[in-house]
C-alpha cells in the first residue's frame, strides 16, 4: 500500500496494527458525532410529537372542538361543564408581547445605532460586554423586579390620579419584559450595522451628509433586513417569556383593555395548571398541551419569518 | 431643477444643525438603559435583602458589603422554612449544583459533538442546510415548551411506568440538555468557523486521519470559543425556571438529593416560591436568594466574556 517502507517487517509494525484501530476509531467517532446531530433533529420530533399525541388527546377526552377552543372567549376549566376559550389567554399573550416590544424596540435600536456608528472604540469594549452580562439575568430576577419595583411605582404615580392598579398588572409585565429584551434586539441589530460596509459610510460623507443623515439614511436601510429580523425574535421571545409575566401580570384570564388589571398569558397558564391539583391525564391538565401547540406554533413562524426576512431582504455586498 | 433642490434643502439646513447632536444624546441615553437597568436591579434588591426595622437607606448599602457578604452566606446554609427569619436556600443551592454538573455532562459532548459534525463532517448540503435550520428554530422555541417535552418524555414517558423517571433530578437535567443543546451548538461552530483552513489541510496533509485532525489541531484552537458558549449556555441552565416548574422541581423539599434519582429543587424554583409567599417578611429572604443566584450567574458571565476576549475571535474586538 505504501511505497515509502523500507521492509515489509517495519511497515507492519508501525501501520498495520494500528491501520484497522485506526479504521474502527474513525468509524465510531464518526457513528458518536452523527449521533449527536440526531439528538437535535430528534428533539424537533419528540416536541412536535409530544405536543400533537397530547393535544388529540385533550380534544377527545374534553369533548371540546377545535374551533370552540381556537374562537372561546371564555377559560373556566372549574365550570361544568367546562369551558375552554383560547383567546383570553391569546389576548393576554399579545398585550404584553405588543407593550414590552413598544419600549423595547426605540430603545434597543437606538443603542445599536449608538454603538455601531456613535460610541468611541474604547467605550464600545466596556458597553458590549455590559449588555451581554444584563442579557444573563434569569427571567425570574426580571419578575422580583416588577413585584418590588415597577408595581409599586405605577401605585404611587397612577393612584394619585385615581387609577386604581392591581398589584397584578399587565402595564409591570410589560415593562419588565421590554427591558428584558432591549439586549437582544440591540446586540442582533447592532451586529447587522456594523456589518454595513464602510464606503457606504464614507460615500455619504462625501456627499456631505452629517453622521445623523448617514445613520439613518444609509446605514439603517442597508440594514434593515437584520434590524427587522432582531425585532421579529425579540417578539417571539416576548411572547415565550414565563416567569417575569407569572410573577408580574398575575393569573386571571380576561380579555380586558386595562393594562392595570391582571391578565394571564399561555405560558402563565402552562405553569398555572402544571402547579395546581388537577391529576395527569384530565382534561385540565392536557388542556395544557393545547395550549402548548398553540404558543409552539405561533413562536415557530415567527422565528421562521425571521429567518427568512435576513435571508430574502438581505443586501449582499461583495 | 435648481429651485426645486434648493426647496427640498433649505428648510433642513437649520434642522441639520441640530438634529443631529439630539439623536446622538438620545442613542447614548438609550444605551445607557442598560447600566441603568443593571444598577437598579442590583439597588434594589441588595436594598430589599439588608431591609430591617430602622435599617438605612439604600445609598448606605456600600458600608454594609460585609454584612451583605454574611446573610447571603447565612443564607445559604439554611433550610426550607415557613418561618422568615429560619427560611434559606440550602435545598435549591445543593440541587442547582447538581443540575450544573449534570447538565454539563449531558449537554457538553453532545453539543459540540453535532457542531463538529455539521462543521467538519458533513459536506454542505440539503442534509445539513436542514440539520442547520432545525438548530436555529430549536434555538428559538420557548423554554417552557422543553418543560412539556420534559414532562411528557422523561418525567412520564408518555405513561409507561418502567421508563419513566419521575421527578428526579435526572428528569430534570435532561429536560435542560435539550433546552441548552442548540445553544453549545451554534456557539461551538461559530467558534470552528474561526480556525483557519490552512490547519485542517496541514494536518491532513501530514496524513492524519479526520477525528485526529479534529482532536489534535481544530478542537484546541477552536477551545476558548467553545468555553465561552459553554459556560454561557451553562448559566442559563442554572438560571432557568419555568421548564423546571414543569418536570418537578419540588416547592418543599426535606431531604437533600444525594443521587440524580433522587427528588430536587433548584435555587430559581425556591426564590419563585418564596417570592409567591405574601408574608411580607419574605421580601428580603427572597432578595437574597436572587443575589445568590446573580452572584453565581454574572460570575460564570464574566469568566465566559474574558475568556473570549482575552484568547478569541481574531479580527474583532
Amino acid at each position: 500500500m505504501s511505497a515509502t517502507t523500507l521492509t515489509p517487517e517495519a511497515d507492519d509494525k508501525l501501520w498495520s496494527g494500528n491501520s484497522k484501530l485506526r479504521a474502527w476509531r474513525e468509524g465510531g467517532v464518526t457513528l458518536f458525532l452523527l449521533l449527536c446531530a440526531a439528538v437535535t433533529i430528534l428533539t424537533t420530533a419528540g416536541i412536535v410529537i409530544v405536543l400533537s399525541v397530547e393535544t388529540v388527546e385533550f380534544f377527545r377526552k374534553s369533548g371540546v372542538s377545535v374551533l370552540e377552543f381556537l374562537t372561546g372567549t371564555v377559560l373556566k376549566p372549574e365550570l361544568s361543564p367546562p369551558r375552554y376559550g383560547i383567546l383570553p389567554l391569546v389576548w393576554g399573550t399579545f398585550v404584553v408581547a405588543a407593550g414590552s416590544t413598544i419600549i423595547a424596540l426605540p430603545v434597543g435600536l437606538l443603542s445599536a445605532i449608538y454603538l455601531s456608528e456613535y460610541a468611541p472604540r474604547a467605550l464600545r469594549l466596556v458597553l458590549k460586554p455590559t449588555l451581554e452580562l444584563l442579557a444573563g439575568i434569569p427571567t425570574i430576577v426580571y419578575g422580583y423586579l416588577a413585584l418590588l419595583v415597577v408595581t409599586p411605582v405605577l401605585k404611587r404615580v397612577l393612584e394619585p390620579v385615581g387609577l386604581r392598579v392591581e398589584t397584578f398588572n399587565a402595564l409591570a409585565a410589560c415593562v419588565v419584559v421590554g427591558i428584558m429584551i432591549i439586549p437582544m434586539v440591540s446586540s442582533l441589530s447592532e451586529d447587522v450595522l456594523s456589518a454595513v460596509p464602510r464606503g457606504l459610510r464614507e460615500a455619504g460623507y462625501g456627499l456631505g451628509a452629517t453622521k445623523f443623515e448617514v445613520s439613518t439614511r444609509i446605514v439603517l436601510p442597508a440594514g434593515l433586513s437584520g434590524v427587522v429580523a432582531s425585532f421579529i425574535l425579540a417578539l417571539s421571545r416576548a411572547i415565550g417569556e414565563t416567569m417575569a409575566v407569572v410573577l408580574a401580570a398575575g393569573m386571571r384570564p380576561q380579555i380586558s383593555l386595562n393594562p392595570l388589571t391582571s391578565i394571564e398569558t399561555m405560558t402563565a397558564y402552562i405553569v398555572a395548571v402544571t402547579n395546581g391539583e388537577a391529576s395527569y391525564g384530565s382534561p385540565k391538565y392536557l388542556s395544557l398541551f393545547a395550549v402548548g401547540m398553540v404558543l409552539f406554533l405561533i413562536t415557530l413562524t415567527l422565528n421562521i419569518v425571521s429567518g427568512f426576512v435576513l435571508r430574502r431582504y438581505r443586501e449582499v455586498y461583495q | 431643477m435648481s429651485s426645486a433642490s434648493s426647496s427640498l434643502y433649505t428648510p433642513h439646513r437649520r434642522s441639520r444643525r441640530w438634529l443631529g447632536p439630539i439623536f446622538g444624546v438620545a442613542c447614548f441615553l438609550a444605551t445607557l438603559t442598560g447600566v441603568v437597568v443593571l444598577s437598579v436591579v442590583l439597588g434594589a434588591v441588595i436594598a430589599a435583602a439588608l431591609r430591617r426595622p430602622g435599617a438605612e437607606p439604600w445609598y448606605a448599602i456600600g458600608s454594609h458589603a460585609r454584612d451583605l457578604f454574611d446573610l447571603l452566606v447565612a443564607l445559604a446554609k439554611k433550610p426550607q422554612s415557613s418561618d422568615p427569619l429560619l427560611a434559606g436556600f440550602r435545598a435549591g443551592v445543593v440541587g442547582s449544583m447538581w443540575m450544573l454538573v449534570l447538565v454539563a455532562v449531558f449537554a457538553i459532548p453532545f453539543g459540540v459533538g453535532a457542531a463538529v459534525f455539521l462543521e467538519e463532517y458533513v459536506p454542505p448540503g440539503p442534509w445539513r442546510r436542514i440539520i442547520q435550520t432545525n438548530i436555529a428554530n430549536l434555538a428559538g422555541v420557548p423554554s417552557i415548551v422543553y418543560g412539556i417535552l420534559g414532562l411528557a418524555l422523561f418525567v412520564r414517558a408518555f405513561g409507561f411506568k418502567n421508563l419513566a423517571m419521575g421527578r428526579t433530578l435526572l428528569a430534570g437535567s435532561l429536560t435542560l440538555s435539550l433546552l441548552v443543546l442548540p445553544v453549545i451548538v451554534i456557539a461551538t461552530q461559530e467558534a470552528l468557523r474561526t480556525v483557519p483552513n490552512s490547519l485542517r489541510q496541514a494536518a491532513l496533509a501530514l496524513g492524519a486521519t479526520r477525528w485526529q485532525m479534529v482532536r489534535d489541531h481544530v478542537l484546541p484552537a477552536a477551545l476558548p470559543g467553545i468555553l465561552t458558549g459553554t459556560i454561557l449556555s451553562l448559566s442559563r441552565a442554572i438560571g432557568e425556571t419555568a421548564p423546571l416548574l414543569m418536570v418537578g422541581a419540588a416547592g418543599a423539599i426535606g431531604v437533600l438529593p444525594k443521587s440524580p434519582f433522587d427528588r430536587y429543587t433548584v435555587l430559581p424554583v425556591e426564590i419563585y416560591n418564596y417570592a409567591k409567599n405574601p408574608k411580607v417578611q419574605f421580601q428580603t429572604v427572597t432578595a437574597g436568594g436572587i443575589l445568590i443566584l446573580l452572584l453565581l450567574l454574572l460570575t460564570m458571565n464574566a469568566t465566559a466574556i474574558i475568556i473570549r476576549n482575552r484568547y478569541g475571535r481574531p479580527g474583532r474586538g
